[in-house]
């Protein structure tokens, strides 16, 4: 128990510490970094409660894929330090307002609630059945009850996706593209034919 | 008793267990890294005898100390950090690519329970781990503040996120046969599994294309040729590595083989049924299951040597057009046909969620 109790605190601290320099560091490449730190230890705070699924979907999707298309864009992007530290002053006070706000929404939330309480919660929460993962778990609770909230989430994410292409699509003129069929599907007879020109003559294209 | 009890009865339960697995991390960690030198030295005589060369024949018999000889003149080289670079991300950079190819070994079965870490989510480890992968090599891009460097990393990100989609793709095709994520429960799924004689997912007429697309993308995953466009000699001198030299330079080169490497040995896990012999045929189980293993991931590591010595490199557009257009519809059309047809043929009756239901 005593490692359990070790790691948490090795986890949270590590966690709360690269939360506190993503928004201190002054690369944004550095914070980026940072974020990923992040992640990674929430990861790790997910396997302490015995969600390995989670902390490896945890992993894969924001540490694999989220983080390194963040990444890629701070990246490329030309970023005048000055002029981002200019404001400071200005901001602090409504960022702090905000943070407050939210800060105390969280405090009432946790502290109002009670676990399996309305919904069911007490029987959903507790452990995995004998003879099941984890994994399996999840999947017969996602799959069976909560299979149009499911549904719903994916429809949500089908029509930001189609938002995202719709903004960024673009034809661009005069370019050429590259049939691969088309050049596949080539034969001698429809790309060369012979010709015999007669002396001082030119062969017709 | 178990290794593991055998350090706990003499140094007590934390102590013990600690010992235990630091000494099996170590025993697979070892063999893993004289196996990077082997396997390189396996390359270059694969590519040197389908070239008609004579390949590295001087270091020690038959030149098999090559590797440790240019291993050990790069330990003896200068570690030259570039003025411009950001010091501490271009250090970390090597160190993340070597470590996460050696933590990803930790699931990785060799035989019925020869295995440091039996996850329930083993193969979703894999993934995460090798999806983390693309950290070293982007951190480097970055960090080095050389042009080669940044470009060589920003392909190399986009490759590699590109090509994880499909390969998702195909190891859930795979898991719904097998019904679980853990390594060595796959590869028992796989004994008898084809006409209760062969064992493997490969012979499988509808795992056969999922197989051929794994190793395409498992190729593509460890910048292998013919998609080797991060570090294209041609265009970008070495891509990502341009900036790095001696022991910086030697951990990326060692964990970009040792990546190949379990590659080579996470394609018999999921297809060619792992320690199991090809055929469910008593006298083949004689021989150890670690034999076969070994066979097997040698067998592909001659496949991808073999690619690289007669494949040309591709371009980057019709590197993503083949991830994006042809392997990401062509494994989602796949997984929903082979969905489809183990729920046709009551593949999941005996699952242990449908007696909840």
């Amino acid at each position: 128990m005593t490692t359990a109790i070790f790691a948490f605190y090795l986890f949270a601290t590590v966690l709360l510490v690269a939360a506190v320099m993503v928004i201190s560091a002054r690369n944004p490449v550095h914070s980026v970094l940072w974020l990923i730190v992040c992640f990674f230890n929430a990861a790790g705070l997910f396997l302490l409660l015995g969600a390995e699924f989670l902390a490896m979907l945890l992993v894969i999707v924001y540490v694999g894929a989220v983080a390194v298309l963040f990444l890629f864009v701070v990246m490329m992007l030309d970023i005048d330090f000055a002029t981002l530290r200019s404001g400071t002053a200005r901001y602090l006070p409504l960022g702090l307002a905000v943070a407050g706000v939210i800060l105390a929404e969280l405090l009432l939330a946790t502290s109002g609630w009670v676990g399996g309480d309305g919904a069911g919660l007490a029987t959903t929460l507790a452990s995995a059945p004998e003879g099941m993962s984890n994994t399996q778990w999840i999947g017969s609770q996602l799959y069976t009850r909560y299979l149009f909230v499911f549904q719903a989430a994916g429809l949500v994410l089908l029509v930001s996706m189609i938002g995202a292409i719709v903004l960024t699509h673009r034809q661009r003129i005069g370019t050429k593209r590259q049939d691969i069929s088309a050049q596949v599907a080539r034969t001698p007879a429809s790309a060369v034919h012979t010709a015999k020109p007669a002396l001082g003559q030119g062969v017709e294209l | 008793m178990t290794f593991t009890g055998f350090f706990q009865t003499y140094l007590g339960d934390g102590l013990g267990w600690f010992a235990a697995t630091l000494i099996l991390i170590l025993a697979i960690a070892l063999p893993v890294m004289v196996g990077v030198a082997m396997a390189v030295y396996a390359d270059r005589k694969i590519w040197a005898a389908m070239q008609l060369r004579r390949g590295p024949n001087v270091v020690g018999p038959f030149g098999l100390l090559q590797t440790f000889a240019d291993a050990a003149k790069l330990f003896l080289k200068e570690t030259i950090i570039p003025s411009g670079a950001s010091t501490g991300v271009f250090l970390l950079a090597p160190m993340i690519t070597f470590v996460l190819a050696l933590v990803v070994w930790a699931v990785m079965p060799f035989d019925a329970g020869l295995v440091l870490a039996d996850l329930n989510v083993g193969l979703l480890y894999v993934f995460a781990v090798s999806s983390m992968g693309v950290y070293g090599i982007i951190m480097s891009g970055w960090a080095s503040n050389s042009k080669y460097a940044f470009l060589g990393g920003l392909r190399s990100a986009a490759q590699m996120v590109s090509y994880e989609v499909s390969m998702g793709f195909i190891l859930v095709a795979v898991m719904l046969y097998a019904q679980s994520l853990n390594l060595s429960d796959i590869v028992m799924a796989q004994k008898g599994n084809v006409l209760g004689i062969l064992n493997g997912n490969i012979f499988n007429p509808l795992l056969f294309p999922m197989g051929i697309m794994f190793f395409i993308t498992a190729l593509a995953e460890t910048n292998r040729p013919p998609f080797d466009l991060p570090e294209a000699e041609a265009e970008l001198v070495a891509g990502y590595q341009v900036e790095y030299s001696s022991m910086t330079f030697a951990l990326f080169f060692l964990g970009e083989y040792a990546n190949i490497l379990f590659m080579c040995a996470l394609i018999p896990v999921l297809f060619l049924g792992g320690w199991l012999p090809p055929l469910d045929w008593a006298p083949l189980y004689y021989i150890p299951g670690f034999v076969w293993m070994l066979a097997k991931i040698f067998f592909l590591f001659f496949c991808f040597a073999w690619v690289k010595a007669t494949v040309p490199r591709y371009r980057y557009d019709q590197l993503m057009r083949l991830g994006w257009k042809v392997f990401l519809p062509l494994s989602l059309f796949w997984v929903v046909v082979v969905s489809g047809w183990l729920v046709f043929s009551g593949h999941f009756d005996a699952a242990p969620v449908r007696a909840m239901l």
